[in-house]
């Protein structure tokens, strides 16, 4: 088997995912390479939300009753493990929402009902980049075409970084808000952050900064980062589906508008007008995610006993030698950096003219795992002239043996279409 | 294996040896895309009264979506309207039959090379490559007849 220097004991983390044993298609050993759309969850996250469910299930902040205590604390407690997980000064910077595409409208719609000098508006301009998932990309067409704003975009290099060689132009005075992907979830790039906040800060712009792929493969330390608000998601980092992050600095949420009201958000209710609780609950109307977020504080338990320094050496080491394998078979194309530096495991590619369908299809009847198509991420797709790519994503359980089953499976669909 | 189910022959042969393929005159034109993988036509339609004189059209996808393109031309193209209709209504019959139909004498006898997508429709997922090009045809047909307004992608 191949050893690679900093590769974790992925013998002995794959016992915490029951799902990797299973077996698919008569026989063939699953190989999960779908990493980047959800990843899977181990027992230890897997027990948490069945033991919440079995134990201690009530509603929130509303009950005198033990489990609603019990709850209460459960809820607030994931709260809690999340703030340290990121570095936020405050728990009450923690936001949860139910993804991260609800985090990212979260702050366009704060931003489009806000009262100066935050407010977005037909004089001002919004910032983001040709890389972004649609998620990044959609609530700022909508806040652009609500509010008359002009929607701006960072281009790409031909080898899948941001061009920023126009940063002057693109950011200016007029901008209001810059947002963009931390990790792209297609290219895999790792983006400079520091130039583009430092731009951001000195035309007074607010700096939104998309994590969904950074959160589960990277120490993130939103203080570090300097941004404004950090979004992302549970369910790609070993959390359940149905939870995810909204950080904001706590001046802002103080100042921003509430956008969904409801039950939870409130301080006082009348008749005329209402008050609202202070953050993070002025943007948690209703009954949250409680079961998915007490797992999300499981899962960031998880990860942080194997450390995230651990697991991005992990990956580093895996995308190196995946990078290299790839390479290697006949007339297949990298979309995105062709080297392992400021690149996270992800790795989408083309191979000939062999559709990413057909190619998936192959791999898939070998037991492994890929994502095919545009990973809504168009705007990458149309850039780089082609109609969609096979992507191949890794976590911390992933093997370079997984690596060459993928490059054989390669093979086998050459050799299927040839 | 049960990939050779989905990629019969007929098939790999329409993917790689198209009929029809490329841009004509047209009475309709159409653009229909595949939200969740990107795949795209775009079809037009040639009408000589219910005759249908041509069906010609351009596009990005997967073999499944290329090959059925292609054996649409084949087996639409002289055909009148109404045996057109019955030929596509068999064939949705047949791409939404999850795998279970059983093709009999009288389906293979209307749908011919069409028949070979049987094992297509026992993966959801493509089903729709499948039908891409026939529901662009079938949308374009009824624009060319000026029963609708037209210029909707789906
Ligand atoms: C970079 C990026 N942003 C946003 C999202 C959206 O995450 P979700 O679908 O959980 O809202 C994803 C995941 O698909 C992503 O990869």
């Amino acid at each position: 088997m191949t050893q690679l220097p900093g590769l974790l004991d992925t013998e002995a983390i794959r016992k915490d995912f029951p799902i990797l044993d299973r077996v698919v298609h008569d026989g063939q050993r699953l190989v999960y390479l779908d990493n980047a759309a959800t990843s899977q969850k181990p027992r230890q996250v897997l027990d948490v939300l069945n033991d919440y469910y079995e134990r201690s299930n009530a509603n929130v902040h509303r009950g005198v009753h033990v489990l609603a205590e019990e709850a209460t604390a459960l809820y607030e407690g994931a709260r809690d493990k999340v703030a340290a997980f990121i570095n936020a000064p405050s728990r009450d910077e923690v936001i949860f929402t139910k993804n991260a595409s609800e985090s990212l409208n979260l702050v366009a719609n704060m931003l489009g009902w806000a009262d100066e000098p935050y407010r977005v508006d037909q004089d001002t301009e919004i910032v983001i980049t040709e890389m972004e998932h649609h998620s990044n990309i959609v609530p700022w067409q909508l806040l652009s075409q609500r509010t008359g704003a002009k929607l701006k975009w960072f281009g790409l290099t031909d080898d899948g970084r941001l061009d920023l060689s126009e940063i002057e132009q693109i950011i200016t005075e007029k901008t209001k808000v810059v947002s963009f992907v931390l990790v792209s979830n297609i290219l895999g790039t790792v983006n400079p952050v520091e130039a583009i906040v430092r731009r951001a800060q000195d035309v007074g712009a607010l700096v939104v900064i998309d994590a969904s792929q950074a959160a589960p493969h990277m120490l993130l330390d939103v203080q570090a980062l300097q941004a404004d608000f950090v979004a992302f998601t549970g369910h790609k980092m070993c959390g359940p589906t149905g939870i995810g992050v909204l950080w904001g600095r706590q001046e802002l949420l103080e100042d921003l508008p509430p956008f969904l009201g409801g039950g939870e958000m409130i301080e006082t209710v009348s008749m005329h007008s209402s008050t609202y609780a202070p953050a993070p609950h002025k943007f948690e109307a209703g009954t949250p995610p409680i079961a998915q977020a007490v797992g999300l504080g499981a899962a960031v338990d998880y990860l942080t006993s194997i450390g995230m320094d651990n697991i991005a050496r992990h990956e580093h080491a895996l995308t190196h030698y995946a990078v290299g394998r790839l390479l290697e078979v006949p007339d297949l194309r990298i979309i995105g950096p062709t080297t392992a530096e400021e690149r996270g495991a992800t790795i989408s590619f083309t191979l000939g003219d062999i559709h990413p369908h057909d190619v998936g299809q192959v791999l898939d009847e070998q037991g492994i795992a890929v994502r095919v198509g545009h990973h809504c991420a168009r705007p990458v797709c149309l850039r780089y002239g082609i109609p969609a790519t096979t992507r191949a994503s890794f976590y911390l359980y992933s093997t370079p043996a997984e690596v060459d089953a993928l490059v054989e499976g390669l093979e086998h669909v050459r050799n299927f279409f040839g | 294996m049960k990939l050779d189910s989905m990629y019969q022959d007929v098939i790999l042969d329409h993917y790689k040896n198209p009929h029809g393929r490329g841009l004509r005159n047209g009475d309709a034109e159409v653009h229909h895309v595949n939200p969740t993988c990107g795949d795209e036509i775009t079809l037009r339609v040639r009408l000589d009264g219910d005759t249908i004189k041509d069906v010609s059209y351009e596009g990005q996808g997967c073999s499944i979506s290329q090959a059925s393109a292609s054996v649409l031309n084949e087996l639409l193209v002289g055909k009148e309207l109404t045996e057109a209709r019955r030929i596509q209504e068999t064939f949705l019959e047949l791409m939404q039959s999850k795998g279970k139909a059983e093709p009999d004498d009288a389906m293979e006898e209307v749908l011919e090379d069409a028949i070979a997508f049987a094992g297509v429709s026992k993966y959801p997922a493509r089903v729709k490559c499948a039908l891409l090009s026939w529901m662009a045809w079938k949308d374009a047909t009824a624009q060319a007849l000026g029963e609708t307004a037209g210029g909707k992608t789906a």
